[in-house]
């Protein structure tokens, strides 16, 4: 299988501080990746660089075989590569509608149509209806973003990322926020719109080792800045010790 | 949607109306708020659209002006609609780069940044005696309109009747554009930008690139408004690039209500009449403006428009935001 996305020899430096060294990694298409460590093991660094946030002090990122490195976050989008963010994002006064058609307008290269009006354009409505319907916003389509529980707002700000129709999509704690009985929901949800949508790679930060161990295909553990193990979850869990050094404790459901 | 048409039919039936029913004066006083209109339905774009408070929007107002001044006064051209032309392409030729500038910077760095602009170019009207008659500025000639002179009507005569009606034409069909544009998808990703352009970048909108464009069509509205607003004075002096000039846009702006389409046109015309009450009845007019800006803000933050909204949908029965 090819690579869809891949990091040569990464490394970046906050001044004196080693955020991310020397990682080398690849990421094919059909993968659910978690990326899994402690609180200041360069996840968020790593995801950064990943997509264009943060531009690598040293080696390369790879997107379908081009350099990415600090390419930024517009070409990203349009290239095919999406994100949403750990902290919920939304346009507080767009409409859920609005909210989306931002991301369709993008994906559908209608930016400069400074003619038609977007409510009216049947292409966009058609798909806004679609990404709505699979992420539960059908009903919230007229009101505004503000007016939405947090969850829903997870939801909007994640359903804005797929209706870009990327090909890698990175979450950042898609789960964060929400109760513990909704993240399963939300992870259904997630996996359920990656096949609609045709997704092909899945990237995500997460602390809730069960999540991981149900949802992902992969898991790659970073500890101070470098990956610390690249396994299937089976594999990683087999080990008592290296889950004990991710969660700070032996994970219980081990084996999943 | 039956009651904003029935408002806006309203709206439109009384200004054609005016130029019949009512005293010329008043008539006359319709005109500043007419090219106000046009001035601020492209300042909105910017501001309230886009969410970019310039300080420094009177800059292309004046650059309208003295194009017109210059074209009609100087050049002898004296067709409106060449002096508009010329105008749209100065304020673009100016725009570009000042905006190029500009958006790179947000909030009040933004803000400073366009004023600092405005700043430097009333120095040089003031300055640039030679150029631009410094702080006598350059007067007007009556331009004829569509290639007609009105040979037959004073001045009075010519501003309240064809000059009238031509303003109001020029604010309709631009309005209109307006109007299409901030519902198009262009104007879609402009308030993404407004709203959350961290996470407008992340969904693929050119906040730059963005920015800049809604910064040129805004300098274009407000040239354009600038040479209407220099013809009934008979005069573009450099005030009109001052920064209190800038300030009085901010202010009808926020009278009327930038979260409304049309809240920036009806601030325009209830500033104008404001003010020409107020001075009529004390030198210490400012102030009273100044009173009505303090008490819109803190009792009414949506303006005046907002005001007319609320009464609207209180009147309503909510029936969007309660639980599916």
């Amino acid at each position: 299988m090819s690579a869809v996305l891949e990091t040569r020899s990464v490394g970046k430096d906050y001044g004196e501080f080693r955020a991310l060294h020397d990682v080398t990694l690849s990421f094919s298409e059909g993968e659910v990746v978690a990326i899994v460590g402690p609180n200041g093991a360069g996840k968020t660094t790593l995801v950064n660089v990943l997509t264009g946030l943060a531009r690598p002090t040293r080696g390369d990122v790879l997107f379908r075989g081009r350099s990415i490195a600090g390419m930024g976050p517009v070409r990203l989008a349009q290239m095919g590569m999406a994100r949403a963010f750990q902290l919920v994002q939304v346009f507080p006064q767009l409409t859920v509608f609005e909210a989306i058609a931002t991301a369709v307008i993008s994906q559908q290269r209608r930016s400069l149509d400074l003619w038609h009006a977007t409510q009216a354009i049947d292409a966009v409505r058609s798909r806004v209806a679609q990404v709505a319907d699979i992420f539960g916003l059908r009903e919230r389509l007229d009101g505004l973003a503000s007016y939405l529980s947090q969850g829903e707002k997870k939801l909007l700000d994640i359903a804005t990322a797929f209706a870009l129709e990327p090909q890698v999509i990175l979450l950042d704690e898609p789960t964060s926020g929400i109760s513990s009985s909704g993240k399963r929901v939300m992870m259904d949800t997630l996996m359920e719109a990656a096949r609609k949508t045709g997704i092909k790679t899945l990237l995500l930060v997460e602390h809730d080792m069960d999540l991981v161990a149900e949802y992902s295909t992969r898991i790659v553990a970073m500890t101070e800045g470098s990956v610390l193990a690249d396994l299937a979850p089976a594999a990683f869990f087999a080990d008592p010790q290296l889950a004990a050094t991710i969660v700070g404790k032996p994970h219980a459901g081990a084996v999943a | 949607m039956t009651r904003f048409r029935a408002a806006l039919a309203f709206a439109l039936l009384l200004l054609l109306a005016a130029p019949f029913v009512l005293p010329p004066y008043y008539v006359t006083l319709m005109l500043p708020a007419l090219a106000y209109g046009i001035i601020l339905l492209g300042f909105n774009l910017l501001f309230g659209y886009t969410g970019l408070l310039s300080f420094g929007h009177a800059l292309f107002v004046a650059l309208g002006a003295y194009t017109v001044a210059v074209m009609s006064g100087r050049l002898g051209v004296k067709s409106l609609e060449a002096s508009i032309a010329v105008a749209v392409v100065v304020s673009v030729v100016v725009a570009v780069p000042v905006g190029l500038l500009c958006v790179r910077y947000v909030r009040i760095f933004f803000g400073m940044l366009t004023l600092a602009f405005g700043m430097l170019f009333h120095s040089f009207l003031f300055k640039f005696y030679n150029l631009t008659g410094g702080d006598s500025g350059i007067p007007v000639v009556r331009p004829s309109l569509g290639g007609m002179d009105f040979p037959g009507l004073d001045k009075t005569a010519y501003l309240i009747g064809p000059f009238y009606f031509y303003s109001l034409a020029l604010l309709l069909v631009l309005a209109y554009l307006m109007w299409r544009i901030v519902h198009s998808p262009f104007g879609t990703h402009l308030r993404a930008i407004r709203d959350n352009p961290r996470k407008a970048e992340y969904v693929g909108v050119r906040v730059h690139a963005f920015r800049l464009l809604a910064f040129v069509i805004s300098a274009v509205y407000g040239a354009v408004g600038g040479t209407l607003l220099a013809v009934p004075v008979g005069l573009a002096d450099p005030d009109l690039a001052y920064w209190t000039h800038s300030g009085v846009l901010v202010f009808m702006t926020v009278l009327g209500g930038f979260g409304n389409f049309f809240g920036p046109v009806l601030g325009a015309f209830v500033y104008v009449a404001l003010q020409d009450q107020l001075m009529s009845l004390t030198q210490y007019w400012r102030f009273a403006l100044g009173v009505v800006l303090i008490l819109i803000i803190v009792l009414f933050p949506t303006g005046l428009m907002g005001l007319v909204e609320r009464r609207h949908s209180r009147a309503r029965p909510v029936t969007e935001q309660g639980d599916a």
